[in-house]
């Protein structure tokens, strides 16, 4: 965007209002440019469909969700403590903040340094580079049911670390560290080399220029990974459901067991007893993932601004 | 009174398998303008990037020989950082930092450890003044540098250089990315600049190397062909090949 800023902030302001810019182009000229080429018109016609489902697609969901749910959205919902009755849904949203938030603890600044090892780093052609893409890449690729088994033996078995948000955090840790690792990657891997060696000419080391002038420029990559990995976590099931379990409670420490709102909904639908209740809770995760993404994006403006 | 302000001696260049500057002996003298002029792919931005040891950043880059900075060897006991400082680098096309126009000019002094707003603050507009281009930022030192035009991004990167307060100011072909206006510009610039620098320029354009340049060195598939005065290199060039070369006969 910054490259086409112009002194001029509104082409409005300095028009006069009674010219009529030649270059403006009306349905009916568009319309009749296309009757030439009947071609060019089918595919348009084809792409603009293809948009229109997409949006629809989204827009029918999350509509659906929310005529279903809303209305059952009752203040006892909300109660602090679950009870069969209320099936309140208090404890597993605070479980899920809990659960994202350890787990990106974890997987964040592991995912990050090693892309810059491969990036900044490690020379080309070595073996370790090979051998850390095509792990990241095949753990990219695994069904998070197989991440839950290994959670369950290692983390649960072997360490004893019971049912518990840790045993579940580390493996939702395990499970998005690549795709942290490998869109963090591709960010750093599109900021210019001209950048590198503007920095490096001006006698700036390794350290300065990483930080001052390669990660604020990849940060919207970075940020993007890391939405995508919350909405894996957050919307994570199998891999819970034999890791921290499915208790419904505030957890007191990081060894109790705790439902979060993805689990919440399956157990509340897999009893069969409460699907309005699962619709509501339904909503309130969307609205989670959406005031998520909407503070890493705020963040990501205030780190690239100072 | 000695004027040698680099010394480069029996230089070989590796890139891999491939020789890419075959023994080079080169006197570069102060407050000069030193033109690098040659066919592409004849290792003159290469002799350039190895004055600022901008090629220890190339895999498989290996360089033997010698080469000195007011008689210091930069490869052996100088910290690269410090090398940098003293000698920077222009380059072909204007690379500034997406930030601010005095972010960017900032960017060097506080590297090497200035925090003082109001130390940064004058080195900024001096560096500006002495690229020719304050009169035109001066109003937009808070706007992005990448909104600025290439002639006005170039000029910006020779400030951003100028301020670290270098010794030797590298350029590699600065004006070919320009329109004839800004080229004009920053030639008049590299002369004003000689005053108080020492200036390496990578040139495609002979008659630029004639306009501004004291000393023109004349490079043919990673060979010193002949260096001289630029007036007598054109006037009458001592080999044959560096005749067919400035007469348009090839390159």
């Amino acid at each position: 965007m910054a490259a086409f800023d112009s002194n001029v902030e509104n082409v409005e302001d300095i028009m006069p209002e009674d010219m009529e810019a030649i270059n403006k182009e009306t349905f009916k000229d568009r319309l009749a440019s296309y009757r030439r080429t009947p071609g060019s018109f089918l595919v348009m016609l084809l792409v603009v469909i293809a948009a229109g489902i997409t949006a629809a697609a989204l827009i029918f969901l999350v509509g659906y969700i929310l005529v279903n749910g809303v209305p059952y959205l009752s203040a006892s919902l909300f109660s602090w403590t679950y009870t069969s009755d209320n099936v309140s849904l208090m404890p597993a949203l605070i479980n899920t903040v809990i659960m994202a938030f350890m787990s990106l603890l974890m997987a964040v600044p592991f995912g990050i340094g090693a892309a810059i090892y491969l990036v900044e780093y490690a020379s080309k052609g070595n073996k370790l580079v090979k051998v850390v893409r095509i792990t990241a890449e095949t753990l990219t690729g695994i069904p998070s049911i197989v991440y839950g088994l290994f959670g369950m033996l290692f983390f649960v078995t072997a360490l004893h670390w019971r049912y518990s948000i840790l045993s579940g955090a580390c493996t939702l840790a395990i499970m998005v560290l690549p795709v942290i690792l490998r869109t963090t990657e591709e960010a750093l891997l599109a900021v210019p080399d001209s950048f590198r060696e503007g920095s490096f000419g001006l006698g700036a080391g390794k350290l300065r220029t990483i930080f001052r002038i390669i990660l604020p420029s990849a940060v919207p990559g970075i940020l993007s990974g890391i939405i995508l990995s919350t909405g894996r976590i957050v919307g994570e099931t199998a891999a819970l459901i034999y890791t921290a379990g499915t208790v419904a409670a505030i957890p007191s420490d990081v060894f109790s067991s705790g439902r979060t709102l993805a689990v919440h909904m399956y157990v509340l639908s897999n009893e069969g007893l409460h699907v309005n209740e699962a619709y509501a809770t339904a909503v309130v995760l969307l609205v989670l993932v959406i005031a998520i993404n909407a503070l890493s994006s705020f963040l990501a403006k205030k780190v690239q601004k100072s | 009174m000695d004027t040698t302000k680099i010394m480069i001696e029996d230089l070989d260049l590796y890139y891999g398998q491939f020789h890419a500057l075959k023994d080079m002996s080169l006197k570069i003298n102060k407050n000069e303008i030193t033109a690098f002029i040659g066919p592409s792919g004849c290792g003159k931005s290469t002799l350039l990037k190895s004055l600022n040891r901008m090629n220890d950043l190339v895999e498989g880059c290996k360089i033997t020989g010698k080469v000195t900075l007011d008689d210091e060897d930069i490869y052996r006991n100088m910290d690269v950082n410090l090398l940098r400082k003293r000698v920077g680098m222009v380059f072909q096309k204007p690379n500034p930092f997406p930030m601010s126009v005095y972010d960017n000019v900032a960017y060097g002094p506080r590297t090497h450890g200035i925090r003082s707003k109001a130390k940064l603050d004058a080195i900024v507009e001096d560096a500006l003044r002495k690229a020719a281009i304050w009169d035109e930022l001066k109003d937009r030192m808070k706007k992005s540098a990448l909104g600025l035009s290439g002639g006005q991004q170039q000029r910006l990167c020779i400030a951003r250089a100028l301020a670290v307060q270098p010794e030797v100011l590298l350029m590699d072909e600065p004006t070919s990315a320009l329109d004839p206006i800004s080229t004009t510009k920053i030639e008049e610039l590299a002369m004003e600049l000689k005053e108080e620098y020492t200036i390496v320029m990578v040139t495609h354009n002979m008659q630029q190397a004639t306009r501004i340049s004291d000393k023109t060195v004349f490079f043919l598939l990673g060979e010193i062909i002949e260096a001289g005065k630029t007036d007598e290199l054109f006037s009458m060039p001592q080999d044959k090949r560096t005749e067919d070369y400035i007469t348009g006969r090839f390159g």
